[in-house]
């Protein structure tokens, strides 16, 4: 094949989907954040729903997520997006309304917000990205940081009698009537990207037929806080997130 | 609705005049004494007349983010809550203020600190005027002290707060709160169509509708000269906020010798020691700031000039005198009466203490 042909509009296999931002992110080389960025961004074009779709971003690494992907945003308080969310979709209930949030903002400061409004249904797509660890503040221990695992607070590992058990927050999600899609996935591998992208649009396609809360958790490496390089820590995610945090659906109403 | 003459406490009216201004959406928890703000809500239905969303939120903390997030999108927006709730909301406000947001924030003040007393106070003023939450903010603060300034603040505040695209905040004492009195109900104001909040709030987080570039509701700046530059931006709006926004009430103050300073429905049991002292032959005027923030500074250094001293009363250990002092800059004698734990004084009780601390000494 010539490259005059390989050009052609019809050949064309990939391009970066039109929502998402040509700057540089400040994720890490190897950090899944980038991925899920570009998943999201392609679901919302794919579905036609940008002049309707309004993201909250967390605290934590995602906080800049506005800066990326190019649809309305309100930068929430550390672990209070589901509560803003859930009033942006209240009174716009036309819109689309998703929260972007890691382990800290999900699953610690925020597990009020995040089982309430699970537990009302409310019907916005809450996207949970799972590495473990606190990223931004400099890799200290998540609630689900593993037993054994070595973060800035947890020099030695993290120990049970110490500092209690990793926190499956999104099983918890799956037993509440209000959600209506439960589902954990990852982006390491092609074939996982692929999933998780229907996943994703499985759950915005709830939040648009407004079945309840949506639940998309993403087990994500953190290369820099686990201080592994991008492959090793796909592989560590493999052997020991995994056991722990099973792929699959938990719920699918 | 029509306008209407009603009796009712000071927390139902405000709820009703929440309906009738055309407000969006409310988000609460309960806590006493003012659990009658959402109770009366859920009675009245709003949602099935007006289109207005009532919710009770999970904490105080989750109600003023939902309060964060409807305001984000340009909607007319509220919650309410007693001392120990505003204090949870505080982190929200905070971020409110910064992002530059209009929404309304009710406090009927109990005892504190701590649990406190559910009885009434003005133990807040601090916190109400001085920021409250962290960083460089100020809310617009309007202190009610008849059933009827609660009403007519809810329209006040909203509208101050969407022209100033700041938050305002009613600071009402329990008493206001929980009092009965007749009340005029505004007629009701339709909601805006979702257009009309479109075209008046530009800036808001609505969906991209048209192409339009996106919107991004954020307190957040890394980069510090840009970050200073966000500073002074609310500086200077705070700045216009106190010139034109300043209100006050004056009762008797030309001929007076002496000056009672009170906010809320103290100012009232002031204005009965004001009667019981002009029967006594001393003549005493009254300052009522209706603006807690912006202060009415110098309103209250020309009322004191000529006066022999001013008696200030508060329910609390002592806070807008703090205010009232840096007004007069020790031009003459300022003293504070204040009862707390729940305590409201009589105004025997106000005078008593006007001529110990001040006449008399």
């Amino acid at each position: 094949m010539e490259i005059n042909e390989i050009i052609r509009e019809e050949n064309k296999v990939y391009s970066k989907p039109e929502l998402l931002d040509e700057v540089h992110m400040h994720y890490c080389p190897g950090c899944s954040h980038g991925v899920v960025h570009k998943l999201v961004s392609e679901v919302i074009a794919e579905m036609g729903i940008t002049d309707k779709t309004v993201g909250v971003s967390p605290v934590g690494c995602a906080v800049f997520a506005y800066n990326y992907i190019d649809v309305d945003w309100v930068e929430a308080a550390h672990g209070r997006a589901p509560a803003v969310a859930t009033a942006l979709n209240r009174l716009w209930p036309e819109n689309v309304v998703f929260t972007y949030q890691g382990d800290g903002d999900m699953s610690a400061i925020g597990t009020a917000e995040t089982i309430h409004a699970a537990n009302r249904g409310e019907n916005i797509v809450m996207i949970f990205v799972n590495n473990a660890i606190y990223g931004m503040t400099g890799g200290q221990m998540a609630p689900t940081t593993l037993v054994g695992q070595k973060t800035a607070t947890t020099p030695y590992g993290r120990r049970v009698d110490l500092n209690g058990h990793p926190l499956e927050i999104t099983n918890l999600m799956a037993i509440l009537d209000g959600t209506c899609y439960v589902t954990r996935q990852s982006v390491h591998t092609p074939a996982a990207v692929r999933k998780t992208k229907a996943c994703l649009k499985k759950a915005f396609e709830n939040a648009i037929a407004k079945k309840g809360t949506s639940v998309v958790e993403i087990v994500a490496t953190c290369n820099s806080g686990w201080k592994l390089s991008p492959a090793k820590a796909n592989k560590w995610m493999e052997e020991n997130m995994f056991p722990k945090y099973p792929l699959g659906d938990l719920k699918n109403v | 609705m029509k306008e209407e003459v009603r009796l009712m406490k000071g927390n139902e009216a405000i709820a009703h005049a929440a309906v009738r201004y055309g407000c969006d959406g409310y988000f609460g928890y309960p806590i006493t004494p003012q659990s009658e703000v959402l109770e009366t809500l859920e009675e009245l239905m709003p949602w099935e007349t007006t289109g207005m969303v009532v919710l009770q939120a999970e904490s105080e903390v989750a109600a003023i983010n939902m309060v964060y997030g409807g305001a984000a999108s340009g909607k007319a927006v509220m919650t309410s809550s007693s001392s120990p709730g505003v204090s949870l909301k505080q982190e929200g406000i905070s971020y409110i203020a910064a992002a530059s947001l209009p929404a309304l924030i009710l406090n009927v003040m109990r005892g504190g600190p701590g649990l406190g007393t559910i009885q009434p106070s003005q133990a807040d003023y601090f916190q109400a005027v001085k920021g409250g939450g962290h960083g460089d903010y100020h809310l617009i603060v309007l202190a009610p002290s008849t059933v009827q300034e609660m009403v007519d603040f809810v329209g006040l505040g909203f509208d101050l707060a969407f022209k100033y695209r700041n938050p305002s905040m009613i600071l009402a004492d329990g008493i206001v709160g929980q009092m009965m009195e007749k009340v005029v109900l505004p007629e009701q104001r339709p909601r805006r169509t979702d257009e009309e909040v479109r075209k008046q709030c530009p800036w808001a987080a609505d969906g991209r509708k048209d192409g339009r570039k996106r919107n991004v509701i954020t307190s957040l700046e890394l980069e510090s000269s840009r970050m200073e530059v966000i500073n002074h931006e609310l500086q200077a709006r705070y700045r216009e906020i106190e010139k034109n926004e300043t209100r006050w009430e004056e009762i008797g103050v030309e001929d007076a010798d002496y000056l009672l300073i009170a906010f809320g429905s103290i100012a009232r049991i002031c204005a009965k020691a004001q009667e019981m002292a002009a029967e006594k032959g001393i003549k005493v005027g009254i300052v009522r700031p209706i603006t807690l923030w912006p202060f009415p500074t110098d309103a209250i250094r020309k009322a004191a000039e000529g006066k022999k001293g001013i008696l200030v009363v508060e329910l609390n250990a002592g806070q807008m005198i703090e205010d009232v002092r840096l007004a007069v800059h020790d031009s003459l004698p300022v003293e504070h009466f204040g009862r707390m734990g729940g305590i409201i004084p009589s105004p025997d009780e106000v005078l008593e203490a006007l001529e110990q601390k001040i006449i008399n000494k």
